[in-house]
């Protein structure tokens, strides 16, 4: 049986790191939640974001449970929430999303804190307060079962689909065997590729779901009345010679191992432990991608690539794979696994070994390429208009 | 690597496909003698990138992994590269369900708004 050593969260779940983490509750509040983080020292690390002060209902509902979710995360062992204190989303509703997870939750208001200048140093403090009660907490024994492991892909090329994303599939397939759970989100990334994965569904209730909200992406293209080709596959996909989105898309399907699909979440949902490989419905961005499975609770991330990407996270380590030989050697100090290996003749279940074991060791606290580089990207995914408008489609 | 290497340069992933791609680049006049029959690359065909193994005609459904990737514009010989300038995607085309999604459009609050937001 496979072990690794985490933190032990008083919810029962299980980190991999042991974060403080400063959530902005708005654009407002974040440069203050960035550089209070900043100062504070490695431990701490903020998610500042783009949304408003102010957002329509479900745009304020996303915003709301992305972050709840973030602050949730079993690698943050506390957390604290910033705000203005003008937003639609106040902080301590925030925070007490974060409180039922039972971690220690603090709030700093700009406003009352003298403004921007009196904030940093009340939030220094707070911060400091807020490590002494949780920074001292030792690692523990626990089962790869409990990892929520995401599998995410970006600069994607024709190497994605033959090397890179096989190999991680069967990493995904090791630990789903192990009783850990997998993450596949980028629902565009379906489109062609959606009756391998329906095929792949336990039941018919996940298979008619998984339909649906690939069938709402594409759906979003003929409201908008355009041609996804623009931007599925993206100029660079095309230069690494992918054609077409089905191609793209098959390719990328690959990643998320063979296993049964068992279950559909929507963006930020949280993920079921042990549950298998879950399809979460997210945009093809990848950053925001990301960040949607680390509020629903993956601890770890894997992302290939092919041309190259560099993005971090700044809750989740993120362990780069890459299935080009060029890219291995030109970003080979922003890649944590090299797959190109498979295209000279590596057994595909021999780059997919090397990937679990990467994935136990960042588990047990292995630094990520982008972690030692501090690249820590975060963006929330906005419900748009047209993508309400689509959803009400039937 | 799942799939057959021909030469050691170019990689077919499924019995079915019609294309197979660049494990290098590869120039026009390369010969791949493991293709059934031999093959003369008919134009270069960067690393990654896909080139036919039959003759396809415009219209026809273009294959790897075993599965459409798309369909062809154009006639496409034995031999010559595939990519977006001869083959094209048939899906998230909202170029051609523009008129079809107006009409689905509920009257709804909410759907009819947002899809006029950009006119």
């Amino acid at each position: 049986m496979d072990t690794f050593d985490g933190y032990r969260r008083p919810d029962g779940r299980i980190g991999v790191r042991n974060h403080v983490a400063v959530l902005p509750t708005s654009v407002a509040a974040s440069p203050v939640a960035d550089r209070v983080a900043d100062d504070a020292g490695r431990w701490a690390r903020a998610t500042p974001h783009q949304m408003g002060t102010s957002q329509p209902d479900e745009g304020r509902e996303r915003t709301r449970d992305v972050l709840a979710g973030v602050g949730r995360n079993p690698n943050v062992g506390a957390a604290l929430v910033v705000e203005l204190g003008t937003e639609d989303i106040a902080a301590d509703d925030l925070a007490d999303d974060i409180a039922r997870s039972g971690k220690p939750v603090e709030t700093l208001t700009v406003r009352e804190a003298g403004g921007t200048a009196g904030a940093l140093d009340a939030g220094a403090d707070v911060l400091a307060d807020l490590w002494q009660e949780v920074g001292d907490q030792r690692r523990e024994e626990a089962d790869v079962s409990e990892l929520v492991f995401a599998v995410e892909c970006g600069g994607s090329d024709a190497t994605s689909g033959i090397a890179a994303n096989p190999a991680l599939g069967d990493a995904s397939d090791r630990l789903v065997d192990a009783g850990g759970a997998v993450c596949i989100s980028e629902t565009p990334e379906f489109i062609g590729a959606e009756h391998v994965a329906a095929e792949r569904c336990a039941d018919e209730a996940t298979r008619e779901k998984l339909l649906d909200r690939v069938d709402r992406r594409e759906r979003l293209a003929d409201l908008m009345g355009v041609d996804m080709r623009g931007a599925q596959p993206s100029p660079g996909n095309q230069e690494g010679g992918l054609t077409t989105i089905e191609e793209k898309s098959l390719g990328a399907l690959a990643k998320c191992g063979t296993r049964a699909i068992r279950h559909v979440v929507d963006y930020g949902e949280a993920i079921p432990v042990g549950g298998g490989v879950t399809v979460m419905d997210s945009p093809g961005y990848d950053v925001e991608s990301v960040v949607g499975k680390v509020a629903g609770g993956a601890q770890v991330v894997a992302f290939t690539t092919g041309r190259g990407s560099t993005t971090g996270n700044p809750i989740a380590p993120v362990i780069k794979v890459t299935g080009n030989p060029r890219t291995a050697d030109r970003l080979a100090s922003n890649m944590d696994v090299d797959a190109s290996t498979v295209i000279d003749g590596e057994p595909i279940g021999e780059a997919g070994e090397r990937i679990y074991r990467t994935l136990l060791s960042v588990a047990d606290g292995a630094e990520t390429a982008a972690e030692s580089r501090r690249l820590a990207e975060f963006a929330i995914n906005e419900r748009q208009p047209r993508e309400l408008a689509a959803e009400g489609q039937r | 690597m799942k799939g057959d290497v021909l030469d050691g340069r170019a990689l077919v992933m499924a019995e079915a496909d019609t294309v197979a791609t660049a494990l290098e680049d590869l120039a026009a006049g390369d010969r791949l003698d493991d293709a059934d029959p031999p093959l003369t690359v008919a134009e270069d065909v960067p690393f990654g990138h896909t080139l036919a193994l039959v003759d396809v005609a415009a219209g026809d459904i273009v294959r790897k992994y075993g599965e459409a990737i798309g369909e062809a514009t154009e006639p496409i010989a034995r031999g010559e590269w595939v990519h977006t300038h001869n083959c094209e995607s048939a899906r998230g085309r909202g170029d051609r369900a523009t008129v079809e999604s107006e009409d689905e459009v509920p009257a709804a609050s909410g759907g009819s708004e947002s899809a006029g937001d950009d006119r």
